[in-house]
């Protein structure tokens, strides 16, 4: 009886319990505090999202530990420093319309260009190492100690100012709560990439094959598709994400630097297990509870800001071992 | 005599050491239902799988339908026109009925339409739980999601892993009446233990045992031979 009633209550519970859970620093910081951190942390969680999808589909689908998709994140952020550079003009004018062009340019470009860095890294280095652990862990981890070295010789070594468009920076000021506007656009942009990933996984016929193979690859394989192909592609897809999740997070940082992805390639992790090995809704609720925690905590008790991930995530762990919406395997 | 569509010439294969298949050779004539039969741990699932190509033959050939295809990718054999259904079912569970058989169709041409309409004919509960998760058909009902993807495309040879595994008498029939009416367009190779399925399809059977074909012959003298029965099935002759 008691089991049935958790069982149909069990996950409203969780969501309820992980409401109260994040209303709680409302008793440590004012309102208007509060809210500043609840929408940057939500923002943060959008742009680890970004990370981390790529990241658990690449997870998923090919069972492949890939320490490079750092670098990813990283090459995102210089290849919209160098677009922003290079149309400077875009960025410091005081017009709507061309602070979002270039800032969709800067994705455009940052996608295609860390896309095609992610085929060569699956063809090169990953196609040689499926089904081992550890020689994936040991080549993408030399792959990116490489690829972080080639920034330093393509865009130096020094961490370099991000600009901002003009028209992303200040705020909305709404019942005295002051809204930063740019957390709010990459919160939108968040939203947007994950409607769009849904859509093609739901909708699209090779959505629906990638889907299949994150359960059984093997079988994917029996019916007719080059899975190898869909590797390449997923990966690539996957790396393009985390160049969009890098260069948002340099326009927030208002910096890029060369070791910036290894920074948060342990949040991607941590994302990854907390939200289920294939799962793109499992990464996005995964990231928006990292942001948040790290967020408030990092306001309240700033030398537990990562810590507090790790704890959840082992709590996580310990309710339901394969993370929050682990795809059927 | 009738034409073979596949044969396998002496294959050989291995998972890791283990030295698993030690010379297979078996064939399936295309006017026929052929039965592989052998105690567990015999090889029957690894000669399906090498024969698509999910496990690498080391040594050996497969031929399909005259073309050798034993260096050939699983995703080309499938393509090739041979449907696979392994022993686990490789039922996508998180995908619905329906992503489960778009999935397997290679074309969504008239012919696939023609064919997707009859499969739902013959297994009805499909239908039923078209926009359903696969993950909760029954037993039965995935087994016949499983056979029905197999059948989707124009395949010329279909290859069934162990279908009665776990499944009661009454599904059994229901499975028996399907694989008489699909080998009206496909040529089956099936994996069964139970005798009463394979007696009741089967044309021909090949008996394996330690990776070995150690007899062949028609179903009917097996059917005669209790005493091979009891040897390599160790099964009743009732269901
Ligand atoms: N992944 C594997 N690793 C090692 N040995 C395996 C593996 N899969 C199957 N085998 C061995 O190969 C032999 C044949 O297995 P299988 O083809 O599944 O037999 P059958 O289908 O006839 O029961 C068995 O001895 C089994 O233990
Ligand atoms: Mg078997």
């Amino acid at each position: 009886m008691a089991q049935t009633i958790l069982k149909q209550w069990g996950s409203k519970l969780a969501i309820a319990g992980a409401i109260v859970l994040y209303l709680l620093p409302l008793l440590g910081m004012d309102f208007s505090t509060y809210m500043t951190l609840t929408i940057a942390g939500l923002a943060m969680g959008m742009m680890l999202f970004l990370v981390a999808s790529g990241l658990s589909i690449i997870f998923g689908l090919m069972d492949v530990i890939n320490f490079a998709h750092g670098v990813c994140f990283a090459y995102g952020a210089y290849v919209a420093f160098s677009v922003f550079k290079y149309l400077n003009a875009w960025v410091t004018a005081d017009s709507v319309f061309l602070n979002f062009g270039i800032f969709f340019i800067a994705i455009v470009a940052a996608f295609i260009v860390v896309a095609v860095v992610g085929m060569v890294v699956e063809r090169v280095l990953v196609r040689r190492v499926y089904g081992s652990h550890l020689f994936q862990i040991l080549i993408t981890f030399g792959g990116m100690v490489v690829l972080t070295e080639l920034i330093r010789i393509i865009w130096g070594p020094n961490d370099e100012v991000m600009p901002k468009p003009v028209s992303f920076a200040g705020n909305w000021n709404i019942f005295d709560i002051i809204i930063l506007k740019y957390p709010i656009y990459a919160i939108a942009l968040g939203l947007i990439v994950y409607a769009v990933i849904q859509l093609i996984l739901k909708k699209t016929k090779v959505g629906k094959i990638v889907r299949a193979g994150v359960e059984n690859p093997e079988m994917v394989q029996a019916m007719g598709h080059n899975i190898f192909l869909i590797f390449t592609g997923v990966f690539a897809v996957g790396a393009g994400l985390a160049a969009v999740g890098g260069l948002t997070m340099a326009i927030f940082n208002l910096q890029v630097y060369p070791d910036m992805g290894g920074a948060y390639l342990i949040f991607a992790f941590i994302i990854v297990i907390i939200g289920g090995l294939g799962s793109v809704t499992g990464s996005l609720v995964g990231a928006l509870i990292v942001g948040l925690s790290y967020n408030y905590v990092a306001y309240l008790l700033p030398s537990l800001a990562v810590g507090v991930n790790i704890l959840i995530m082992v709590i996580i762990l310990l309710i339901k071992p394969t993370g929050l919406f682990a795809a059927g395997k | 005599m009738s034409e073979t569509i596949l044969k396998t010439e002496a294959i050989h294969t291995f998972i890791g050491q283990h030295h698993i298949l030690q010379g297979v050779s078996f064939e399936a004539r295309a006017d026929a239902v052929t039965v592989l039969i052998g105690r567990n741990g015999a090889g029957k699932s690894s000669t399906l799988k090498t024969v698509m190509g999910l496990l690498p033959a080391s040594e050996g050939k497969i031929i399909f339908k005259g073309k050798e295809i034993q260096s050939r990718k699983p995703y080309d054999i499938a393509r090739l026109g041979i449907g696979f259904v392994p022993e686990n079912m490789g039922i996508f569970a998180d995908l619905t009925v329906e992503e489960n058989m778009q999935v397997a169709m290679l074309r969504e041409d008239a012919a696939t339409a023609e064919r997707l309409e009859s499969v739902l004919e013959m297994f009805t509960a499909l239908r039923d739980f078209w926009r359903a998760k696969a993950g909760i058909l029954s037993g039965g009902q995935k087994q016949m999601l499983a056979i029905a993807r197999a059948i989707i495309n124009d395949t010329a040879l279909l290859l069934i892993d162990e279908p009665t595994k776990g499944l009661a008498p009454i599904i059994i029939n229901a499975l028996i009446d399907a694989i008489n009416q699909i080998k009206q367009h496909s040529v089956v190779v099936l994996v069964e233990q139970n005798f009463y399925m394979a007696s009741s399809v089967g044309d021909y059977f090949f008996i394996l045992d330690d990776g070995k074909v150690v007899h062949s012959g028609a179903m009917a003298e097996l059917v005669q031979d209790e005493e091979m029965q009891s040897k390599y099935l160790g099964i009743s002759k009732s269901v």
